[in-house]
């Protein structure tokens, strides 16, 4: 672990995502991807900016706190994870993952594939790299974005493109065999601790407003801060604020030093932090009063943000169910420790 | 004054890890042997002498101390360990437990040499047990309200005044009172101090309290001019209310404050790969991920009191959480498991009935979660 370069690269994230001005999002993708943030985590030999899953973490942590609309966590989170473990090369530009399984099949000695695929920021995208089925092969492929592929565009509660994309026979441009271990149930996975570390960001970021908010804003004479219902309100979200990170950045941990429970690590993070966030929205909202429902107020950005992360990749009650069948054949308490018997 | 909670996660060594693997294969004997059966709460309420006997002999008791005085010069990150495994078991451990947690550290810090000589090794064998005397009949969450008074009289020290809510002072060795010696309630946080006062002794009345379970964990012990040795003051004179609130500090934070109904979690996961239903099993899994959560939690506190970074904010965050978790242990299984509560009934039915009566303890005992919570919003700077 590095702490002194975590420190450096939040300092570098968050002072691009900081700055504010015109075409704020376009002007902080350009800078984000001009210094190779949106591939940390991803092997240099594989076309990506190295470091670790914890550097990784501290980029798409920083930009769930900004709520700034940029794709990290699919570009080096997913995407870059599935070519790098596939020994393939990220393509230059904005490259994003399918969350769905394409079926592929060969024809004149080029790789063919076809689907309704659910693909995050798919209309920015210069490619999109998908998992396919094809006879009783299971690759990773590439798609150009201009491969004729149709697009239908749709957004999830804070307006993040939530894009389908329609196969029909299309043209992979690079493809290999998946490794043994990489199917839908490790790219779920791998999605849902992303957004567990968003969620947990994203809590943060409604804690440090509301603590400001009630602080600053005074009302019967003195400030929102000073009445104990208040100060009782801003202790349970710093409370479960504090849950939602721990999980997160545990799970972090588990799936960097490749524990042996890190499956469980990661399901029990992704329940935590989306059960977490209907508290922590609503105690924010309601801290912040009417001003924070207002679109002109930054709130609105990060809890509309929570409302939908919980959902993606797996909402609470699917990660529940999963450590549920999880306990048929392990005791509860070793597998709350990790440990075998 | 910070703007959120900085409690990064902790990784046990493999040295822990062994000796988790120790601790259970102990634990796993003793239950074979049908020493002790898994109860709800038996931190608080379960005391078994021979059983702490047993955990001294093997180390596992004032595991942080000083060789010196008796201890292991272990890691606080292994007592957790211990503890962990212990709490989990709903082993019977109450006996020593105030001893280990908080008394031990305390007279380490604060104690003069004799009364380490005199306490810590008998604590680290399992031996000795202490009882707290700090709330009052007007003294509950507002502890700096204390009436008992320390007077110098020659000789020592005479204390008058009346503790409520002592666990354990009916078995217990000695009791540590929160008194004041100088200045009046009003002064507060001024002019308190804290005395070691072996039990039983002259002019020490002890009395039960029957709590809603019907049972006699806690006790009401009166103090009527009882003198005691110049030697029983703990400590600095008039520093009580901050050694009190370093002690809160290891009474707040350990990780019986989310596993007092395990046990009961435990026997009802196992109800529910017997008979469970797909509605049993999500909550199962609901109730395990936050379970998970609050461990992550109290271990990142054990190793930030283990590194010396003040853990009070952070231990009143996850005892909120953690005593809510409890309760909702306890509702969780009540709804699903298809059995009614029976008291001192088998298995399932009577650690139900245990852990409902105990329910409202969860939230009040060691600093009621509203004050909890009033130190999470100092810490945040808005109090």
């Amino acid at each position: 672990m590095n702490d002194d370069l975590r420190a450096e690269i939040r300092a570098a994230v968050t002072a691009i995502l900081d700055r504010r001005g015109e075409d704020r999002t376009g002007r902080a993708w350009k800078e984000l991807s001009e210094g190779g943030f949106h591939l940390v985590g991803v092997p240099e030999e594989a076309g990506g900016s190295g470091g670790g899953l914890g550097e990784l973490a501290v980029v798409v942590d920083a930009a769930a706190f900004h709520a700034v609309p940029v794709p990290v966590a699919e570009t080096a989170f997913l995407a870059g994870w599935l070519l790098a473990r596939s020994g393939l090369s990220v393509p230059a530009g904005m490259t994003v993952a399918s969350l769905d399984e394409a079926r592929g099949h060969r024809q004149d000695g080029v790789l063919r594939l076809s689907g309704r695929l659910r693909v995050p920021w798919a209309r920015h995208a210069g490619h999109v790299v998908t998992m396919a089925r094809c006879a009783q092969e299971n690759l990773v492929a590439v798609i150009p974005g201009d491969a004729g592929a149709e697009l239908v565009t749709a957004e999830n509660l804070a307006g993040e493109p939530r894009d389908l994309l329609v196969l029909d026979g299309v043209v992979a441009a690079a493809s290999a065999a998946a490794p043994p271990g990489l199917d839908a149930t490790a790219l779920l996975r791998r999605g849902a601790l992303a957004r567990s570390v968003q969620l947990a960001a994203a809590a943060r970021a409604v804690l440090v407003s509301a603590r400001r908010h009630v602080t600053e804003r005074e009302q019967f004479g003195r400030p929102l801060a000073r009445f104990q219902a208040v100060q009782q309100h801003l202790a349970a979200l710093a409370a479960q604020v504090t849950a939602m990170q721990v999980s997160a950045q545990a799970a972090v941990a588990a799936v960097e030093h490749e524990d042996a429970d890190a499956a469980v690590a990661v399901a029990a993070a992704k329940a935590a932090t989306s059960a977490g966030a209907r508290q922590v929205a609503a105690i924010g909202h309601q801290l912040h009063g009417a001003l924070g429902y207002s679109s002109e107020h930054h709130l609105g950005a990060v809890t509309t943000r929570l409302w939908a992360w919980r959902e993606e990749f797996g909402n609470e009650s699917h990660w529940h169910d999963h450590l549920a069948a999880a306990l048929h054949d392990r005791a509860w308490w070793p597998l709350l420790t990790g440990d075998a018997r | 004054m910070t703007t959120s909670i900085h409690l990064p996660p902790h990784r046990l060594s493999a040295a822990a890890r062994r000796l988790r693997d120790d601790v259970r294969s102990f634990l796993d004997g003793e239950l074979a042997a049908g020493t002790f059966v898994p109860r709800c709460d038996a931190w608080m309420s379960v005391a078994d002498p021979a059983f702490s006997r047993r955990l001294g002999a093997r180390g596992w008791i004032g595991m942080t101390l000083p060789s010196a005085y008796g201890g292991h010069d272990r890691s606080p990150l292994e007592r957790f360990v211990v503890t962990e495994e212990l709490l989990a078991a709903g082993a019977p451990v109450a006996a020593h437990w105030i001893a280990d947690r908080q008394m031990a550290p305390s007279i380490l810090r604060h104690g003069s040499p004799s009364q380490r000589e005199r306490y810590l090794p008998a604590i680290a064998r399992g031996e000795c047990y202490f009882a707290i005397g700090m709330s009052e009949p007007d003294a509950g969450s507002d502890l700096a309200s204390v009436r008992t008074r320390a007077r110098q009289v020659d000789g020592g020290w005479e204390i008058t005044g009346t503790k409520v809510w002592t666990t354990g002072a009916h078995f217990a060795h000695a009791i540590v009172v929160l008194a004041r010696t100088d200045g009046s309630p009003g002064d507060r946080h001024a002019g308190l101090s804290q005395f070691v006062v072996d039990l039983p002794a002259p002019g020490v009345e002890i009395r039960p309290i029957r709590t809603i379970d019907g049972e006699h964990h806690v006790n009401e012990v009166i103090f009527d001019a009882a003198v005691v040795a110049e030697d029983s003051l703990l400590g600095e004179r008039g520093a009580g209310w901050r050694q009190v609130t370093a002690e809160l500090a290891h009474e707040r934070s350990g990780p019986e404050r989310y596993m007092s109904t395990v046990p009961l979690l435990r026997a009802w996961a196992e109800h529910v790969r017997q008979h469970g239903d797909a509605s049993a099993e999500r909550e199962l899994g609901g109730l395990t991920a936050r379970a998970w959560t609050l461990r992550q939690m109290s271990l990142s506190v054990a190793a930030a009191l283990a590194e010396g970074r003040p853990p009070e904010i952070a231990a009143a965050l996850v005892k909120d959480l953690g005593s809510r978790f409890e309760a909702d242990v306890v509702e969780t299984v009540r709804r699903l498991a298809g059995i009614e509560p029976r008291k001192h009934g088998p298995g399932l039915e009577g650690l139900l009935a245990e852990a409902i009566l105990h329910s409202p303890a969860f939230t009040l005992r060691g600093g009621s979660n509203e004050i909890l919570r009033s130190v999470v919003a100092r810490g945040l700077g808005v109090r």
